[in-house]
C-alpha cells in the first residue's frame, strides 16, 4: 500500500501539464464557469483537445479513447484543475457517448462518435419533466410509432444549455401498458432542428439562463434514431446515470478551489487582520480541506478498484453525496469570505471595458451567484436523497 | 498508487479475524472485561505466538519486518472485537521509541521481550494538568550523578495495570510547558517509588494514575537524546494515533452493521424498522462516515514516514475526521436501537462507548484542528 506516483505517472503528469500550458485557450485561464460565458468559450478547450484526440479519455481506444490508466485520467483532471480549466460539456462526452458506443449500431456510432468528440455538436439531456424528477420512470413524454417515424409530444425540463444544442437525447414512453413504469421506456436521438421542438430558456436563481424548457409537438423521428431496443431504455438511462456519478466528486476542482478560498480570505480584512488568521474562520477552512482529503482518499481507493476492473459501483453515490456538500460548503464560504461585497448585484452593474470605478474587489463579483448556482449540484445528476435510496438498497440490502 | 495489502497481510489479518471470532465473543469478552484482571494473558500469549507482536520490528531486531500498514490491518481487526489487550501501548508506543531512538543494548534488553509477550508495557504521558499538551509537563528526572531521580503524577496510564514496564515522559531541564528539555524513559513498573491506583475505564479497558516518588533511574533508562525527546514523542503519537483510527474504523463497521441487522428485524407499525426511509438515509449517512475514516486511516497511516509537517497535517485531519465519524455513528447506533440500544445486554452499547473514549485519546477534534490550522502557515 502506497501514496506515491511512479516514474511513468509522474512523466505523464509533466507531459499533460506542458500541453495545457501551452494549449489551454489564454481569455479563458482560470475563468472556471461563469454565468456570462459564451457558447464559443463553452466549447473552446474540448475543440483543441479534440484535435489532439485528448477529448474522450475515458472511452475504449477503439472509439478514440486515450487508453489512459484511472490515475493517469486523475491526473489529467487535476493539472486541468490547477487552472480551473472549462472541460468538455458532459451531456456528449460522459453522457450519450458511452451510451451510444455500448448499446448503439454502427450507424449511430459513425454518424455521432465523430462529432461528440471533435466538439463539433452539441448535445443535451431530455430527461426530466415537470411531473417526472427524483421519480424519473413517471415520465409521460410519449414516442408513438407512425411507418418509418416515431412522432414525440410532451414537455422535458431541466434540459441544461439546449439553446445551444444540435441534437438531443431524449427518454420518452413507448409502450404506455407495460406492467411497470420502468420498462416501456425507449432512448431517443432528436436533431434539435426538427419541426415542432421549442426551446424555452428557464432563468435560474443566479441570474444565469442554463437550463430550460423542452417542448415536443409532433416531433417526427426517423426510427433509426432509437438507441437499443425499444421498450429497454430505462436499462440505456440507469447505465448512463452511473457513468455520469463517476467523474461528479470534483476532487481536483475542489482542491483548487480551496486554494482560491485561502487567497481571497489572505486579503480580506478583520480587525486589522486577514481573515484567514480568524480562528473561527480558519477552523472552517480546516474542516473543508479534512473532508475533501477524505473524499480524495474514498475516489483514488474506487480508481484503484477500476484499475482492477470493478466498475463504478454503488460506492460511487458516496463521492456524488460528498463531492457536491464539498462544491457547495466551499462556494458558502467563499460568499462568507468576501463579506458585504457579495450583496451587490453585478450582472446589473456596467461590466468589465466599462470607464465606471469597480465595485469591490474582482473576486467578490461571482461569489454570491456561484453560491447560488451551486444549490444544483445536490439536486441534478439523481438527488443526493436518491443516493441515499441507491446505497439503502445496493449496498445495505434493505 | 497502491491500495492493494500484500499477500503476508492479508494472511495476518484472516487469521486475527478468526482469532477474535473464535475467542472474543461477546459473552466472552464481557466475562474478561468483568474479571478481576480485565484482560487474557493467554491471548496475549497467542498474539506473540502467531506473530503479531513482533510483526512491526525489524528482522535485525528480532522482527517480522513489517510497517505501519501491519499495525493498521492488525487493529482494524481488534476494533471489530474491541480487544483490549495493549498491542499499541506495547508495541506501537514503547517499540516505537525503542526503534526511532534506542541504542542497540536496550533495543536487545526490550525488544525480544516484547516479541514473545514476556514484556507488556504502558505509556505513561498525560498529565493532570497538560490535557493534551505533549509538552506540559510536571513530572521531573533530576540528574543525579550517573542516574536520575523521578517525580510526578501522570493521568489515565491506559493498560498500566497488565504492564510490566512503563516507557514515560519527564521533564529533565525548563519550564512546565517548554519543547526543550523533555525526555524518555522506561523503567521496571515494580522499581521502587512506583505507586499504581488501579480503575477500570468506561469503555471496558484498565487503567492507572502513576505516581512516581523519588524513583531512581539508571542513566540506560534514558530513550534518545536528554532534553530533546519531544519530536520523537510527536511522532510515535501520531504512529499511535493512526493504529487507533484504523481500531475505530473497524468498530465502526461493526457497529453499523450491527445497527442495519437489527433494523432487519425489530418491527414496529407492523413492519420492520430498516424500511422507514427516515432510518435508511441515516444508516447510509453512517456507512458514508465507516468509509470516509477508512480513507483518512489509509491517509494517516501512510503519511508516517512522510516530511513532519506532511506527517502531522495527515494525522491531525485523520484524528478529526474520525474523531466526528466515530461520534456520529455510536450516537446514530444507538438511536436507531431504541430502548434496546440503552441496555447493558446488547453488545451495541460496548462499541458505542468505545467509539466515544476514542476522542479523549492522544488530542480530540478540537486539539487536533487547532494543530491542523497551525500546520497551514496562518
Amino acid at each position: 500500500m502506497n501514496l506515491e506516483f511512479t516514474a511513468e505517472e509522474n512523466a505523464f503528469r509533466d507531459e499533460v501539464r506542458a500541453f495545457i500550458s501551452d494549449n489551454y485557450p489564454a481569455q479563458l485561464a482560470d475563468f472556471g464557469m461563469r454565468e456570462d460565458m459564451s457558447p464559443e468559450d463553452m466549447v473552446a478547450w474540448h475543440k483543441v483537445l479534440g484535435e489532439k484526440g485528448w477529448s474522450v479519455p475515458a472511452w475504449p481506444s477503439e472509439y478514440g479513447g486515450t487508453d489512459w490508466t484511472p490515475t493517469q485520467r486523475y491526473i489529467w483532471s487535476e493539472e486541468n484543475a490547477r487552472i480551473n480549466a472549462f472541460m468538455p460539456l458532459p451531456f456528449g462526452v460522459s453522457m450519450v457517448g458511452p451510451v451510444i458506443y455500448t448499446f448503439g449500431n454502427d450507424e449511430q456510432k459513425a454518424q455521432h462518435l465523430p462529432g461528440i468528440r471533435s466538439g463539433d455538436v452539441w448535445w443535451c439531456q431530455g430527461y426530466s419533466e415537470p411531473g417526472a424528477g427524483s421519480d424519473l420512470a413517471s415520465l409521460k413524454t410519449t414516442a408513438v410509432r407512425d411507418g418509418d417515424h416515431y412522432v414525440i409530444n410532451g414537455q422535458k425540463t431541466w434540459t441544461t444549455l439546449a439553446q445551444y444544442a444540435d441534437w438531443g437525447f431524449f427518454l420518452c414512453r413507448t409502450d404506455p401498458d407495460a406492467p411497470k413504469p420502468q420498462q416501456g421506456i425507449s432512448f431517443i436521438l432528436v436533431d434539435m432542428k426538427t419541426l415542432g421542438v421549442e426551446v424555452r430558456p428557464i432563468k435560474l436563481i443566479d441570474g444565469g439562463y442554463e437550463v430550460n424548457e423542452t417542448w415536443l409537438t409532433d416531433v417526427r423521428v426517423p426510427v433509426e434514431n432509437l438507441v437499443g431496443e425499444e421498450n429497454k431504455g430505462w436499462t440505456y438511462a440507469k447505465f448512463l446515470l452511473a457513468h455520469e456519478r463517476s467523474g461528479i466528486a470534483g476532487v481536483a476542482r475542489s482542491k483548487r478551489g480551496v486554494e482560491k478560498l485561502r487567497e481571497i480570505a489572505g486579503a480580506e480584512m478583520l480587525h486589522g487582520e486577514p481573515l484567514i488568521n480568524d480562528f473561527d474562520f480558519a477552523r472552517k477552512v480546516s474542516q473543508l480541506e479534512i473532508d475533501l482529503a477524505a473524499l480524495e482518499i474514498t475516489e483514488l481507493r474506487t480508481l484503484a478498484g477500476e484499475q482492477q476492473g470493478k466498475g463504478p459501483g454503488p460506492e460511487s453515490s458516496i463521492l456524488k453525496i460528498k463531492g457536491t456538500e464539498i462544491q457547495q460548503r466551499l462556494t458558502e464560504l467563499t460568499l462568507e469570505a468576501v463579506g458585504p461585497y457579495g450583496a451587490p448585484q453585478y450582472a446589473s452593474i456596467s461590466g468589465e471595458g466599462s470607464n465606471e470605478y469597480p465595485i469591490g474587489p474582482e473576486h467578490a463579483h461571482h461569489a454570491a451567484s456561484t453560491y447560488f448556482n451551486m444549490r444544483k449540484t445536490s439536486i441534478y445528476g439523481g438527488s443526493n436523497e436518491i443516493q441515499r435510496n441507491i446505497i439503502t438498497k445496493m449496498i445495505l440490502g434493505l | 498508487m497502491d491500495f492493494n495489502f500484500t499477500e503476508e497481510q492479508a494472511m495476518v489479518r484472516d487469521g486475527l479475524s478468526r482469532l477474535v471470532r473464535e475467542q472474543y465473543d461477546w459473552e466472552t469478552r464481557r466475562s474478561v472485561v468483568d474479571s478481576e484482571s480485565g484482560w487474557r494473558p493467554e491471548v496475549w500469549a497467542q498474539l506473540a505466538e502467531l506473530g503479531i507482536l513482533g510483526m512491526p520490528f525489524s528482522e535485525a531486531d528480532g522482527g517480522f519486518g513489517g510497517g505501519a500498514v501491519d499495525a493498521m490491518v492488525v487493529m482494524e481487526e481488534f476494533g471489530q472485537g474491541l480487544v483490549v489487550e495493549p498491542f499499541v501501548p506495547t508495541v506501537v508506543c514503547a517499540g516505537g521509541f525503542l526503534k526511532h531512538s534506542g541504542t542497540q543494548a536496550q533495543k536487545e534488553e526490550h525488544i525480544g521481550g516484547i516479541v514473545d509477550g514476556s514484556r507488556v508495557f504502558a505509556f505513561a504521558y498525560a498529565e493532570p494538568q497538560g490535557r493534551y499538551d505533549l509538552a506540559d509537563l510536571t513530572t521531573t528526572a533530576k540528574k543525579d550523578g550517573d542516574a536520575y531521580v523521578l517525580n510526578g503524577h501522570k493521568a489515565v496510564v491506559v493498560g498500566a495495570p497488565w504492564a510490566t514496564h512503563l516507557v514515560l515522559t519527564a521533564r529533565t531541564s525548563g519550564k512546565q510547558r517548554d519543547r526543550d528539555g523533555i525526555s524518555v524513559f522506561i523503567i521496571d513498573k515494580n522499581a521502587d517509588g512506583v505507586v499504581c491506583r488501579d480503575y477500570p475505564t468506561v469503555d471496558g479497558r484498565r487503567a492507572s494514575e502513576v505516581y512516581f516518588e523519588n524513583v531512581a533511574m539508571s542513566s540506560d533508562a534514558l530513550i534518545g537524546e536528554e532534553g530533546a525527546a519531544l519530536p520523537v514523542i510527536e511522532r510515535v503519537v501520531d504512529e499511535a494515533i493512526a493504529a487507533q483510527c484504523a481500531e475505530a474504523c473497524g468498530a465502526m463497521k461493526v457497529a453499523h452493521k450491527m445497527t442495519v441487522e437489527y433494523s432487519r428485524q425489530r418491527k414496529q407499525f407492523g413492519v420492520p424498522i430498516g424500511s422507514f426511509q427516515v432510518l435508511q438515509h441515516r444508516m447510509v449517512d453512517m456507512f458514508t462516515e465507516c468509509e470516509q475514516s477508512v480513507s483518512m486511516s489509509y491517509l494517516a497511516t501512510l503519511k508516517l514516514d512522510a516530511s513532519e509537517t506532511e506527517r502531522k497535517r495527515a494525522v491531525s485531519a485523520a484524528k478529526v475526521r474520525v474523531g466526528q465519524a466515530a461520534q456520529f455513528v455510536g450516537q446514530e447506533a444507538i438511536q436507531i436501537h431504541g430502548g434496546m440500544g440503552m441496555t447493558d445486554e446488547l453488545a451495541i452499547g460496548s462499541y458505542f462507548k468505545r467509539l466515544t473514549i476514542f476522542d479523549s485519546e492522544f488530542g480530540n477534534v478540537d486539539h487536533h484542528m487547532k494543530r491542523h490550522i497551525g500546520l497551514n502557515g496562518g
